[in-house]
């Protein structure tokens, strides 16, 4: 049910990118897409325990056994931790895409004096 | 742009140190807490950040000349390559091989301490540098953008 | 000894990184060193056929590290990059002279062939994507390299398509790690393998289907090419039309759906679908254009059609329990032809920056009779046209040959028809452009148009020499088995790939 929601929030993101004719506000919609797609990658990590899952940091604390190894009870609370790699990973491409986005908006508006892409249209055909 | 009054100024003179050690920390202890290189080069680069909104484009640029940023762009980027190539040549032929573990860590028992993990916090310092100088240059080529049109 | 499979990623990247560095002083050197790195990945791609490789990063053994994987169909694509990236950087060592900043160009440029190389290496369903990203953020600042008005336009359009794409993607990935609990491709096959496949990998098949099919430009996702393709720099139109959309597209949409998550009769049927609609629609749309460079991208988009035709051939062949034989015929024309594209393609790209170049417009009305003054590029454009439209010595005939009988013998009469009629209406548009361009009057303000000679007409003169001999891999039997036969058992074995990579990483890993 959450995942679908995900799914909405996606699909606002590509109304927006599909309807409006400002573009910045298209690249907000890019940039909406992207969240939703986060945010389902960080809920496939989630997982639902009797006890309170933990953040997966093996740093100190009660969860390290003695021989410094990290303990079976961190093990089975722990969440998944690869789905927040894949965030930060997409978190960082969506960085950079979003500055060149930005940059070419910047430069279309030196050049055409307008956000409006339907008076942005020289290529025809 | 000459800057923003004298009371933003001088309150962003204060913590542009205490922004630019938080990122240190965060970079260094990437291996061990939340973060790492992306997240405090981040850090970093906000720092310069604050000195460009607070004090204007000229003095953040005195600070951090964009020759340098790209400069050091490149050579962060070919360092972590380059350590990368390293781990192939140790490591009997693996690329990204954590070869500094392995070879000279081994016996160090040392989970958990600042200087443990091999090649990981290189790598994290690198990808700091890099993230810093390439979102500053980001930023000040954005607002330079700005400038232009203004005039 | 074999070449270490993270070179082909690492070479390049770290050349992009570098070349900035050179500054101004050593303009020549960093264009020469940039050559270099392409020739050694061109010497190195060759190098790597017919072998089956794997690949694990960092020695983390397969359910946890990121592989790399080298079979027939990864070798195939690794040349076609590696053969037109040299080309296009022969060529723009002089073309790239009008343009400021070409060091940034060059940085870009290998960025891109990074990515093109990681996303036909790559294991790993994620890191698929993340270089996917790499290739895809190059192309966008390449297309937009010149900064005028229609160059930022196409930009913005190719960004914003090409960005929506990526999402999908990911979103695709996503749900495929939620459903199977790995990103590896070899266990995510295993698993559909054993288990079948369920309603959300349905749903990621169809988000991977939009996905790609955004980036390889097919039909209904085809509006951003016409424009993008010609706004770039001709070396860059070469690359975006010869093998991006291959790379980022047909390549990953066939691994994804042959390798990973299995055909189905549905899943065929879509992608003749689509092959047929990008086939009549990219041909019928090219014939009306007066731009050259916006002519040849509608015949990408045309061309691109008869290699998912190919492959939706097979893929339907083959979930119907027909003859494995015509499927992998109806393969190795899709394969075939994809190599084929590439090569002339390029090269008509890389003539039409010639006629701009010399004549400072790529309107066909506004040329003519520039056959004396540009002898090297007419008779190169002439080779490439004969080869689209599928003239007989010339290689896009084998191809369309090819796929023609694959069609008839698996009694899909009325794809062959449309096969042999898109091929028909091809020749009439090309029959056009050397009309206009090459033959005719030739106008008062064009009297004095030179040639560049050099290193440009060497670039298309090496395409044109590939065009008149491909022909030989169809023909000569041990090219065959080498180069293509390899590739099409990569797709045709389908779950096999996940039992070939499992095994082979055993013995790497020790």
């Amino acid at each position: 049910m959450l995942y679908s929601l995900c799914f909405l929030l996606f699909m606002i993101g590509l109304y927006c990118v599909l309807v409006k004719k400002n573009m910045i506000k298209i690249v907000i919609g890019i940039l909406l897409m992207e969240y939703a797609v986060n945010l389902f990658l960080v809920m496939l990590g989630w997982r639902k325990l009797a006890e309170e899952a933990v953040a997966p940091i093996a740093a100190g604390g009660d969860l390290l056994d003695k021989a410094g190894t990290v303990s079976q009870l961190f093990v089975s609370r722990a969440v998944d931790p690869l789905p927040q790699a894949l965030v930060l990973t997409s978190i960082v491409i969506g960085l950079g895409s979003l500055a060149l986005m930005v940059a070419i908006c910047i430069r279309i508006y030196e050049k055409y004096g307008t956000f409006d892409i339907t008076k942005i249209r020289r290529l025809k055909g | 742009m000459k800057g923003m009054t004298i009371i933003v100024k001088t309150i962003a003179s204060w913590i542009k140190v205490l922004v630019f050690l938080f990122g240190i920390y965060i970079i260094l202890f990437g291996h061990l807490t939340p973060g790492g290189g992306f997240a405090g080069g981040v850090i970093l680069a906000g720092s310069y950040i604050l000195l460009l909104l607070a004090f204007g484009k000229e003095y953040a640029e005195e600070n951090l000349p964009i020759s340098l940023a790209s400069k050091l762009d490149c050579i962060a980027a070919f360092l972590f390559i380059a350590l990368a190539l390293c781990g192939f040549i140790y490591g009997a032929g693996f690329f990204f091989y954590n070869f500094i573990q392995q070879k000279f860590l081994v016996e160090y028992e040392s989970a958990g301490e600042l200087v443990s993990a091999g090649a990981i916090p290189l790598y994290n310092i690198f990808i700091g540098i890099k993230v810093a100088a390439s979102l500053f240059l980001v930023t000040l080529v954005l607002s330079a953008f700005r400038l232009e049109s203004q005039e | 000894m074999s070449i270490p499979l993270p070179l082909f990623i690492a070479l390049p990247l770290a050349s992009a990184f570098l070349l900035p560095l050179c500054g101004k002083k050593f303009k020549g050197f960093a264009s020469l060193a940039a050559t270099v790195v392409i020739a050694v990945l061109l010497v190195m791609s060759i190098l790597s056929f017919g072998r089956f490789d794997v690949y694990i990063v960092g020695r983390w053994t397969i359910p946890l590290g990121i592989n790399l994987v080298l079979d027939g169909l990864s070798a195939l694509m690794l040349a076609t990059i590696s053969t037109v990236s040299f080309t296009a950087m022969l060529f723009s060592n002089r073309y790239m002279e009008q343009y400021t900043s070409k060091n940034k160009y060059l940085s870009l440029f290998l960025l891109m062939v990074t990515g093109m190389n990681g996303v036909v290496l790559s294991g790993d369903i994620f890191n698929l994507f993340v270089f996917l990203e790499i290739a895809s953020i190059a192309s966008y600042a390449l297309v937009g390299f010149g900064c005028e008005h229609e160059e930022l336009e196409a930009a913005f359009k190719y960004m914003t398509l090409g960005t929506v794409a990526s999402m999908f993607v990911l979103f695709g990935v996503g749900v495929v790690y939620g459903n199977t609990g790995s990103l590896n491709m070899a266990v995510i096959s295993r698993y559909v393998a054993e288990n079948g496949i369920n309603t959300g990998l349905a749903f990621a098949l169809a988000l991977f289907t939009t996905g790609f099919g955004l980036k390889a430009a097919l039909v209904p996702f085809h509006a951003w090419l016409p424009d993008a393709h010609p706004s770039a720099p001709a070396p860059i139109s070469a690359m975006l039309s010869g093998v991006l959309i291959k790379a980022l597209g047909i390549y990953s949409l066939s691994r994804v759906i042959f390798n990973v998550l299995g055909i189905s009769v549905q899943i065929s049927w879509v992608l003749i679908a689509l092959g047929v609609l990008s086939m009549v629609i990219g041909v019928f749309l090219a014939v009306g254009q007066w731009d050259f460079k916006r002519l040849l991208a509608y015949h990408s988009i045309s061309q691109m059609g008869y290699v998912i035709l190919g492959i939706g051939m097979a893929a339907l062949i083959l979930s119907n329990g027909g003859n494995p034989a015509w499927a992998s015929l109806a393969l190795l024309g899709g394969l075939f032809h994809l190599m084929n594209h590439a090569v002339f393609k390029s090269l008509l790209f890389l003539t039409s920056g010639s006629v701009e170049m010399s004549t400072g417009t790529r309107q066909l009305k506004e040329l003519g009779g520039l056959a004396e003054r540009l002898p090297v590029t007419r008779s190169t454009c002439t080779i490439a046209s004969a080869a689209i439209a599928g003239v007989p010595p010339f290689n896009g005939f084998w191809s369309k040959l090819i796929l023609v009988i694959a069609a008839v013998q698996a009694g899909l009469y009325g794809l062959a028809a449309v096969t042999v009629l898109v091929s028909i209406v091809t020749l009439i548009s090309f029959l056009k452009v050397q009309r206009y361009v090459f033959l005719g009057e030739l106008p008062e303000n064009l009297k004095s148009t030179a040639e560049h000679r050099g290193l440009m007409a060497c670039a298309m003169i090496l395409l044109a020499i590939l065009c008149v001999f491909m022909g030989a891999l169809v023909i000569y039997e041990p090219f065959r088995v080498v180069v293509l036969d390899n590739a099409v058992n990569a797709l045709s074995d389908g779950f096999a790939y996940a039992g070939k990579v499992l095994s082979a990483q055993i013995l790497t890993g020790q």
